[in-house]
Formats: structure tokens, C-alpha cells, sequence
């Protein structure tokens, strides 16, 4: 009953919205590319062979091949779970910290929101960009580090946004009457207050998701974390940068609008998750 | 009065489109205002009062549509017309007081402004003679000190002043017909009071047409000359105010009627005849031997000298190192307040907004720590655990409340049955899904809740049904004291009727102390013994109901009786 409601309800959510339901379709379409990837690509990503560098899109590469003679639509294809593999790890611990520095700051008040609102002042108040460069290089040059790295600079975002949100909820009725039910405070903002920040931080981590996948190709492209064989959005876009000159398009614009795809596809995301996680516009 | 009338509306529908299919929200309504005449139209939540409004004044939501009918005014037809014409007619002939004066006022532009900005807009005034024209009107709505206040912030002035402020644009650029949309909900009687004198003033003086939409029959009565009453979209019966309630037609009017409590009406009085008599037999609670056996007259709940002082713009946000300004004078909310409640009594606490008596509940309710005083309930002094602890202490289940708010104060993520159970399981530890099922249905039984509707979203209940949940949830773990905010003011009459009679019910068969904190004195006399009355954080007079009702002493009382619309119920 509960399940072929919300199937009902998800039917409806697409239905109602094309842009909501090609926001979805694009998005079924990336998590394919993520999960099996490697097993749809007609060429091995990594595999060279000098003999056929640089050929233009055609029958058997359709996105052409690159100046090793590797197949860009693998590579492009490949290089899905990689990217998006940062940004949701990234997103997912700056949503978990983020929030709950935020719930705490909002519910709390008082020396909580001061000490937790001036660090995400102080987060922002770097040039973002420069600060997660930062972070890269002086936590080492890895994966790993470029996902803490946008991590830490989305972290603010959710901060603010659960504080906000906390903040107008701290005081209602239904808290209240938690209290009177007994309720300790820990209890109260995981279970009542929690949950109906829930909606607004979906649109957040929908645009933010856009924005990490971004921050992740961007620090690649300029040398930081993954590293040249591995296929990646960034660095692909970086390696075909010098072949614009010469007429070779094909190496930027296809990874190139893979990202775009990708931030296009999570940036429309939001409201339709909006619409599915907010139990009032269930009816 | 010239054969056709100024303003007509000639059975008009109006159809939303909603994703479970078109609803009817206007079946044929038809009614018409001749110049000069005050209309009411009455009805409860969903009759269509408001969209009848809207669709006036062309303001309907996208998804709503006029689909038959016309609406002519002065010969003008008004039904679907171009948005130009509308334009131009909103606010210089056809104008709105919306219902929260506050929403309707733009937050950061001073109101001088906004009248200033209406009167240039429809060309009653050039930038020059705008902001005199501005000041004029705030006179003419009795604010007080009208040059300076043009400049001041809606935040910064009563939700009575947002109020004249909201009329006093809507008068403008005075418009032939004025649309008032419950003009006074959330306002209290005397405000009230002030608020629609000032209308009907300025309204008669100006020779305007009034359509006053309201829930409150006694204000229609006073203030109309002609009432319109509406249910589920339809027109049931217009009448004017003298035949309305003296013979009432339509079953509709007559249960209406009847379920307002007017000076003399008693509490069975208010709903019809079979409701009451299927108090399930039952569902008769087990009397708490334990509790009765307890001598009955020993004070549960004893009050004294609360005093609750609340800062005054200190600079303690800005500088939260700073100690407090010893001397900075402190706005006392509550002020040496000290009374007693029996056993099994029920005591009414009323007040206009900002006298005090949320902040003396939510101390009772020890959400809220008092600055000094005692409160000793049932031979204990709680106010030595500080308000965050005693959320753990056994006591807490003693001292329930139930909310103002029924929608604010359920979680909208939780379900019915979840809500219910949440004392349950904190506080009386019930853990066993069987038990707990068991303890809620029998909960929903007491409060009349259909079990079927426990496993529903609060915004699946209609206002009644969220009630009765929080009411069931109030009472889920026997509490002593039971504290009523103002309960039944976001509901229709015909629901508040239903409820007080259940509350009433649970009161005598769960032996619970009620304090019923109300604006609404007609309610309080019929649901208290005992009233006490405040004003400015003191207690102002105090004793039984029906003494201080209907022989107030206190100035601040009579002002209070005075002030609430009367119309004289018959007896149907």
C-alpha cells in the first residue's frame, strides 16, 4: 500500500513536469554511465595505439580519438563513475557535517551558532576556488584530498541553509509539545526537526552536486588530484586545450559537454526532488 | 436604491484544477450590494467566502477559473475581464483589507510610503501632495502621531495598527465597494471592536459598499445589514440581518446558529441532539480510584507571585560578552501573578493579546522559567527544576497542554498515530508496538477520532480531526493539569462546538484540571467555574465566571464583555 503510493506519487511527479522528468531521465542516464561504464564502452579507456591519433569522429570512434589514439567516448563514459564519484562523496560529508553543525547552531543558539556561523564565515570569506587548491596541496595530491577539499568549501552552504531552517522551526508547536512529551533535545532535533528540513537541503545538495562535479573537474584541469592516464572530465578537457589551435575540437567539446550534461541534469534536479521528498505536496 | 443594483453577482462558478481532477469551489452563487449597503458573508472554512472574493477582484490562482456567471459592477462587467480593466478598478473603485494585515504590508517600506504609493498609482495624488495625502489617511484611521509614524516599519507597529494601516490604503483612493476579508481574525474583541467601528465610520461616511466576509456570526450581525450565508460553494440562504436570526431557514443557518455561544447559550446547547447522546457508554474511562480518594478539594496547581521579566532591547545580541544593564528596565510579562486550582476544576485565563497569559501557560507548562514566584503543583514545588530538566522528570506527564495551533503544532512528518504515541513512549515507556497500538486506538476512540484516519499526515486531516489529535495526545498519559491554549480559535464554530462538548466529556470522566486560557469569554464561561482576568502581566479581577461575565468590576473587564459582538441566538 505504502510502496504503490509512493510509486503513484513518484508517476505523478514526473508526469506533471517534463523538465522534471528530463532532469530524471538524464540523471538514469549518468548513474548507468557510473555504474557499468566499463562494461558499455566499445574500447579500453587506458589502451594507446599511436597509429590511429587524433582521427575526427566517425563510424568505429564517434567521438574521434585523442592524441594517444585512445577512444574519447570511452574515456568519456568511463570517466562518469570518477567524477561523479568525488562529487557525491564530497556532497554526502559536507551534507552530513554541514547539517549538523547547522541543526546544532539553529536549535541551540547562543555560543553554538556564534563559534559554528563565524567558521563558515570564514570558510566563504576565501575565494573558494583558491581555497580548495589550497586544501590539495597541502594535504597531498590525491582523490581522496580533492574530495575533502570540496567538502570542507560546500560546507558553509549546508551549514547556513539547516541553520536557517532550524532556526524558524526551533520554536513551533510541534517542538513544544515534543518537549512535553518528554522528548530530550538530542531527540527532538533528530527526529522532529530534522526530517522537515529535509526539502530545502534536497534543492541544496541538487544544486550543490552540479557545483561539486565542477570544482572536481576544475582542480583536476589545472594538475590537482586525479592523474594523467586515469580518464577524467577535467584533466580531458585540460589534455585537449592545446589541440583547440589545431583544428582537433573534438577532444574538448565531448567531455566538455559531458559535464555540462551532468550539472545541467542535477541543477533541474532539484525541484523535482523537492516535489518527492515533501510530504505536503503528497496528496 | 436604483432598480439594478450597484454591484451584482449572478450565479457565478468558479472550478480549480487540481491533480485530483476539477473542483467545484462556486456552484451558482448569486447576491447583489445596493449602494451604501453592508453585506456579510458567512459561511465556514472551504464555503467559498474568499474565493468569492477573489474572483471579484480578478485574483485567482492560476489553476482557478471562472467557469459561468458574471459580476457586474456599476454596469461593468467583471467576470474574466481583461487584466487592464481590473487593474485600473482594484483600488480606485473595488478595494480589499486582506485577512493578516501583516502579510499584507510590505516588510521593508515604511506604510507612509505604501498608502503614498497606492494614491500615485491610480493618480489620486502627484509625488509632491502624495506623502499629505498619506498622512491625512493615517489620521482619518486614528493613528496616533501621523507624521511620524508615515515613516515607520510594519514590524514596528501592533497587529490592530497594521490593521488601519491596511485600511487606511484600502480607503485611499476611495473606492466605491470595500472588500473585507475577516478583517479582524487573530485580532482580539477589543481591537476587534475598535478595528470594525472604524470601518463601518469611514464606510457610511463615505457612502461605500461593504461586502464583509466572516466566520464570527455575531460580528455579521452587527455590523451587516444584509447576510449571505455560503456552505460548500453555495449560497444557502440571504436574508437580512433581523429575519437571518430570527427565523433561520436553511438547516444550514440553524446549525450555525445554534453553535455559536452567545451570552446565555449552555455547552449541550451546541451541537445538535444525537451528537451527545452516542457518548459511547464504553468508552467511560476507569476512575482513577487513587485520585479520587484523594481529598477533592485540596488545591492541585497553587500560583504565586510568578513574575516573568523579559529584557528590553539590550545590546546583549550584539555583544553577548557584556553583562546585562543592571538598571535597564526590564518589560515585565507577567507581573506578581498568583492564583490556585482546585481539583478536577477548570479555570479560564483571559486576556487580550500581550497580557501575559501565554508566557503564565508556558511557565505552568515549565517550557518556560519564571524570573521569581512559585508553582506548586500538587504539594510540590516545581519551579526548582529548571524548565530543561524537568522535561525527564516523572512529573512532566502530569502538566499536559493542548496547542492554539492544531496544524503548527503536529509534526507534519509524522503520522496521526505517531504524534498520539510519542508520550506514550517517552514518557510511560511503552515500547510494545501491541500495547501501543492498543493504548492510541483507545485514545482515538476517547477523542472521537476515526481509527482509520490515525494512519494519515496531519495535512490530510481537516482543522476538527487535527484537534482531536492533539487533544488525544494531551491526554494519552493521564495528566492532572491540562492547559488549553485557546483550543478552539483556529476552528469553525460548528467544529469549536463539538470539541468543547468532547472536552468537557474528558474532563468529567478523566477527573483533569483545565486552565483554559481564551480571548473568546463566551467560551470561557461555558467551560470554567472560575475566570480570572488579565491585563499587562497583572491579574486584573478574578472570580466565577457568570459573576465577573455578566457583572464585570474591573474597567479593563467591562471594556472586554463590552466588546464582543451579540446577536441574540433563538432557540431553534
Amino acid at each position: 500500500m505504502n510502496l504503490k503510493q509512493t510509486i503513484r506519487h513518484f508517476h505523478y511527479v514526473l508526469t506533471e513536469n517534463p523538465v522534471t522528468f528530463f532532469a530524471f531521465f538524464l540523471f538514469g542516464v549518468i548513474i548507468l554511465a557510473a555504474l557499468f561504464g566499463p562494461w558499455l564502452v566499445p574500447y579500453d579507456p587506458l589502451a594507446t595505439n599511436a597509429s590511429i591519433a587524433l582521427q575526427p569522429p566517425n563510424a568505429s570512434h564517434i567521438f574521434g580519438t585523442d592524441q594517444l589514439g585512445r577512444d574519447v567516448f570511452s574515456r568519456v563514459v568511463v570517466a562518469t563513475r570518477l567524477d561523479l564519484g568525488i562529487a557525491t562523496s564530497a556532497v554526502a560529508l559536507a551534507f552530513v557535517v554541514g547539517s549538523a553543525l547547522g541543526c546544532m547552531a539553529g536549535f541551540f543558539g547562543g555560543w553554538a551558532d556564534r563559534v559554528i556561523g563565524r567558521l563558515s564565515d570564514t570558510i566563504m570569506a576565501f575565494p573558494l576556488f583558491v581555497l580548495a587548491m589550497g586544501i590539495v596541496s597541502a594535504l597531498g595530491n590525491s582523490v581522496e584530498n580533492i574530495v575533502y577539499a570540496t567538502a570542507i568549501i560546500n560546507l558553509p552552504f549546508y551549514a547556513r541553509v539547516a541553520r536557517a531552517e532550524t532556526f524558524v522551526r526551533r520554536d513551533a508547536g510541534f517542538v513544544q509539545a515534543a518537549r512535553l512529551c518528554g522528548t530530550s533535545d538530542a531527540r527532538i532535533l533528530t527526529t522532529q526537526v530534522f526530517p522537515n528540513i529535509l526539502p530545502p537541503m534536497m534543492i541544496q545538495i541538487s544544486l550543490n552536486m552540479g557545483w561539486a562535479i565542477l570544482n572536481a573537474a576544475g582542480l583536476s584541469f589545472i594538475g590537482l588530484g586525479v592523474r594523467p592516464p586515469d580518464a577524467e572530465w577535467g584533466i580531458m578537457v585540460a589534455e585537449g586545450a592545446s589541440y583547440i589551435i589545431s583544428g582537433e575540437w573534438w577532444l574538448v567539446l565531448f567531455p566538455g559537454v559531458a559535464l555540462m550534461l551532468c550539472v545541467f541534469c542535477f541543477n533541474l534536479l532539484g525541484d523535482g526532488l523537492r516535489d518527492l521528498v515533501d510530504p505536503l505536496r503528497r496528496n | 436604491m436604483q432598480a439594478s443594483p450597484f454591484f451584482s453577482i449572478n450565479g457565478l462558478s468558479v472550478q480549480f484544477k487540481t491533480r485530483n481532477g476539477i473542483v467545484d469551489a462556486l456552484r451558482d452563487v448569486s447576491f447583489s450590494i445596493g449602494k451604501g449597503q453592508v453585506i456579510g458573508v458567512v459561511g465556514e472554512s472551504g464555503s467559498g467566502k474568499s474565493v468569492t472574493a477573489y474572483s471579484v477582484l480578478g485574483l485567482l490562482d492560476r489553476v482557478g477559473k471562472i467557469s459561468g456567471g458574471t459580476i457586474t459592477f456599476d454596469g461593468i462587467p467583471l467576470a474574466n475581464a481583461p487584466d487592464k480593466l481590473l487593474k485600473d478598478i482594484r483600488g480606485r473603485e473595488i478595494s480589499m483589507i486582506f485577512q493578516n494585515p501583516r502579510a499584507a504590508l510590505n516588510p521593508i517600506r515604511p506604510i507612509g510610503k505604501q498608502i503614498a504609493d497606492v494614491l500615485i498609482e491610480h493618480a489620486q495624488a502627484t509625488q509632491a501632495t502624495a506623502r499629505g495625502k498619506a498622512v491625512e489617511m493615517l489620521r482619518t484611521v486614528k493613528i496616533a502621531d501621523p507624521e511620524r509614524r508615515y515613516w515607520a516599519y510594519p514590524y514596528e507597529l501592533s497587529g490592530g495598527m497594521c490593521q488601519r494601516v491596511v485600511i487606511a490604503m484600502a480607503l485611499a483612493c476611495n473606492p466605491r465597494l470595500l472588500i473585507a476579508d475577516e478583517p479582524t481574525t487573530g485580532l482580539d474583541v477589543i481591537t476587534q471592536k475598535a478595528t470594525m467601528d472604524l470601518i463601518q465610520t469611514l464606510t457610511q461616511t463615505r457612502d461605500m459598499s461593504v461586502m464583509l466576509i466572516t466566520h464570527d456570526l455575531g460580528l455579521a450581525a452587527q455590523y451587516c445589514d444584509h447576510i449571505v450565508v455560503m456552505q460548500q460553494g453555495k449560497v444557502v440562504e440571504a436574508a437580512p440581518v433581523d429575519t437571518l436570526f430570527k427565523h433561520p431557514q436553511h438547516p444550514y443557518t440553524q446549525a450555525l446558529i445554534t453553535a455559536s455561544p452567545g451570552p446565555s447559550s449552555k455547552l449541550a446547547d451546541l451541537t445538535p441532539h444525537q451528537s451527545h447522546a452516542e457518548t459511547p457508554a464504553q468508552l467511560k474511562v476507569q476512575p482513577k480510584t487513587q485520585r479520587v480518594a484523594e481529598a477533592q478539594n485540596r488545591d492541585l496547581l497553587e500560583v504565586v507571585n510568578l513574575v516573568k521579566a523579559f529584557p528590553t532591547q539590550t545590546s546583549k545580541i550584539a555583544r553577548p560578552w557584556k553583562q546585562k544593564n543592571k538598571h535597564a528596565a526590564d518589560f515585565l510579562a507577567v507581573n506578581q501573578v498568583s492564583f490556585r486550582i482546585k481539583r478536577g476544576e477548570s479555570l479560564g485565563l483571559v486576556g487580550q493579546s500581550g497580557s501575559g497569559k501565554s508566557t503564565t501557560s508556558s511557565i505552568i507548562t515549565r517550557l518556560l522559567d519564571p524570573t521569581s514566584g512559585d508553582i506548586i503543583f500538587d504539594g510540590e514545588n516545581i519551579t526548582q527544576y529548571p524548565a530543561a530538566k524537568f522535561t525527564h522528570l516523572p512529573q512532566r506527564a502530569n502538566i499536559q497542554m493542548v496547542f492554539q495551533d492544531p496544524t503548527d503544532s503536529l509534526n507534519p512528518r509524522f503520522s496521526a498515530f505517531d504524534s498520539i504515541a510519542q508520550p506514550l513512549i517517552h514518557l510511560k515507556k511503552l515500547t510494545q508496538r501491541q500495547s501501543l497500538q492498543q493504548k492510541v486506538e483507545q485514545l482515538a476512540d476517547w477523542v472521537d477520532l476515526p481509527r482509520a484516519l490515525l494512519s494519515r499526515f496531519p495535512h490530510q486531516l481537516s482543522g476538527g480531526q487535527k484537534a482531536r489529535v492533539g487533544i488525544a495526545r494531551a491526554i494519552a498519559v493521564d495528566p492532572l493539569l491540562l492547559i488549553l491554549d485557546e483550543p478552539t480559535s483556529a476552528l469553525d464554530v460548528s467544529v469549536q462546538a463539538v470539541i468543547l462538548n468532547l472536552l468537557h466529556r474528558l474532563k468529567q470522566q478523566m477527573d483533569i484540571s483545565y486552565l483554559f486560557v481564551s480571548h473568546d469569554l463566551n467560551v470561557v464561561r461555558l467551560m470554567c467555574e472560575r475566570v480570572i482576568v488579565m491585563n499587562q502581566g497583572q491579574i486584573v479581577e478574578a472570580g466565577p465566571s457568570d459573576q465577573v461575565l455578566s457583572h464585570p468590576q474591573a474597567d479593563y473587564t467591562r471594556a472586554l464583555v463590552e466588546a464582543i459582538p451579540h446577536f441574540t441566538p433563538n432557540p431553534v
